[in-house]
């Protein structure tokens, strides 16, 4: 005998409900059952941030959460971030500061780039490294990482 | 209809051939949640960042019913009263990061909580996960230990709430084993007034973030004219579980804050742990480690 369960949240300003095995995790059921292939899975144990999400204002690591846990929560992932044509300065910053190189990496560190700049909106280079010690780069693109931040900081204060 | 798949009732496509687990259940308070335990056999799910990867590696297996406490909402948050802490077992490590009371009376915790793992690690992993999993390394215990902390454990028996307290000295038994009872919760960590204490925490490993302490050491205490004076020690990764350094302690007790004293508690670590060769470091290296961190600590901070 094995149970299921129904869970309900809000996935990028959406609501949505689906049934799951209690074990699922978080990052099988967005990228196969909502086709968000934003987040990835690249160590699938916590340690590079590939499959970096937001659950109510938080970034977690979504290949070791637990589906059920998403339940009456506010998930964001990138594909939520843009507005129709216009980019998350986020998503711009990237680009202007040709942060981006395979881009595997790179929906994990606009989710926790989001969450860095959310709890501290003016980060200097130290703050912007501590708060990417969770993300793995393997193009280890981090110079270009870290400009993109700065940047993306001087266009969110500015409004 | 590629909008039919986001109706409710939707089948995930994933997870159900694995699922050995019975039922789920996501309690609401603590007295359900003991309920739920009496009923048994239970997992108790809080974070997930040890049960998940422990539970996909095989190295676990869950019970017939995976208890989900994260919405027990009386369990997360620090209180203070005359001195002491009161901190609930869903507290996250960020929370202890980012948490005014901890900052002003017990920042050793802070302090520890920026060694811990990654910013998305610490916004998961609870205080209660890390005290149960009882690891050898883990880095909370570490400070907890130092601080003469003490957890209260609850169950439910006869109708009626039962709760105990012990030091989490004596609650973590060797690896990954405590003395928790399988209907037990652990809902809060006790932390007696430090009295303005000081304290600092240190772990060692190849690189800053996302590392499992090689060796730890946490002090506390203070000087009092020139000498040393509640000195508590302790230490992980370097025992069957984080070890208080009871030598060390000994030889700094009461005896005058200078290079000699040190010198002797350095001396003394080697009685107070017992680290093996394993294919992170050496036992040799650990020791080695133990003596700097102590060291660094007793040096930069104590007499800074
Ligand atoms: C990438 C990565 C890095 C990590 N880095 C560190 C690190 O630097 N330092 C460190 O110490 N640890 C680290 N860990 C381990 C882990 O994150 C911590 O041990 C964490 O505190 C566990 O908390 P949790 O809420 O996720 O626990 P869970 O995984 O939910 O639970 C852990 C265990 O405790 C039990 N449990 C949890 N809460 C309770 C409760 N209230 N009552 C009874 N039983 C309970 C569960 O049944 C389970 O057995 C790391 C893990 C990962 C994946
Ligand atoms: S895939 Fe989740 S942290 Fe690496
Ligand atoms: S751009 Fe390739 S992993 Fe970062």
């Amino acid at each position: 005998m094995s149970s299921e369960l129904e869970i309900s949240f809000i996935l990028n300003g959406q609501a949505r409900s689906l049934i799951v095995a209690p074990s699922a995790v978080a990052l099988s059921v967005l990228r196969d059952d909502f086709d968000l292939t934003a987040a990835k899975k690249a160590c699938g144990e916590g340690e590079c941030g590939a499959c970096t999400i937001i659950v109510d204002g938080a970034s977690v690591c979504s290949c070791i959460l637990y589906a059920a846990d998403l339940d009456g929560r506010n998930v964001q992932t990138v594909e939520g971030l843009d507005a129709g044509d216009t980019l998350d300065p986020v998503q711009a910053a990237f680009i202007e500061t040709g942060a981006v190189q395979c881009g595997y990496c790179t929906p994990g560190m606009v989710m926790q780039i989001k969450h860095l700049l959310a709890e501290n909106p003016d980060p200097d280079e130290a703050a912007i490294r501590r708060g990417l010690e969770g993300n793995i780069c393997r193009c280890t693109g981090y110079s270009k990482i870290i400009d993109a931040v700065k940047s993306a900081a001087i266009t969110m204060r500015a409004g | 209809m590629p909008w039919l798949k986001f109706m409710a009732a939707t089948r995930s496509r994933s997870g159900f051939n694995m699922n050995e687990i019975a039922n789920y259940i996501a309690v609401d308070t603590i007295e359900e949640a003991a309920e739920t335990l009496a009923a048994g056999p239970v997992t108790v799910l809080a974070g997930g960042t040890d049960l998940m990867l422990q539970t996909e590696a095989g190295t676990r297996s869950y019970a017939a019913t995976l208890m989900n406490i994260r919405r027990v909402a009386e369990l997360r948050g620090v209180g203070l009263e005359d001195g002491s802490l009161t901190i609930g077992a869903l507290t996250t490590v960020s929370d202890l990061l980012a948490d005014p009371i901890i900052g002003a009376h017990c920042p050793i915790l802070a302090e520890t909580a920026d060694q811990f793992a990654s910013p998305q690690i610490r916004n998961m992993a609870s205080i209660g996960g890390n005290i149960c999993n009882a690891s050898p390394a883990g880095d909370l215990l570490v400070p907890l230990i130092a601080l003469g902390a003490e957890v209260a454990l609850v169950s439910k028996a006869d109708g009626a709430l039962h709760s105990r307290r012990m030091p989490v000295e004596e609650f973590v038994i060797g690896p990954g084993a405590s003395k928790l009872g399988d209907t037990e919760i652990l809902t809060f960590v006790h932390i007696p007034s430090q009295d303005g204490a000081a304290g600092a925490f240190r772990k060692f490993g190849p690189r800053p973030a996302l590392e499992i302490a090689i060796a730890a050491v946490a002090v506390t205490g203070r000087i009092e004219d020139g000498k040393f004076a509640h000195m508590r020690v302790a230490f992980g990764a370097v025992a069957p579980t984080p070890v208080r350094g009871r030598a060390v302690e000994a030889a700094l007790e009461d005896k005058p804050a200078t290079d000699e004293t040190i010198n002797a508690a350095l001396a003394a670590t080697d009685a107070d742990i017992s680290p093996i060769d394993d294919v992170r470091a050496s036992a040799w290296y650990r020791r080695h480690l133990i003596r700097t961190l102590t060291q660094e600590i007793l040096a930069d901070v104590f007499r800074a």
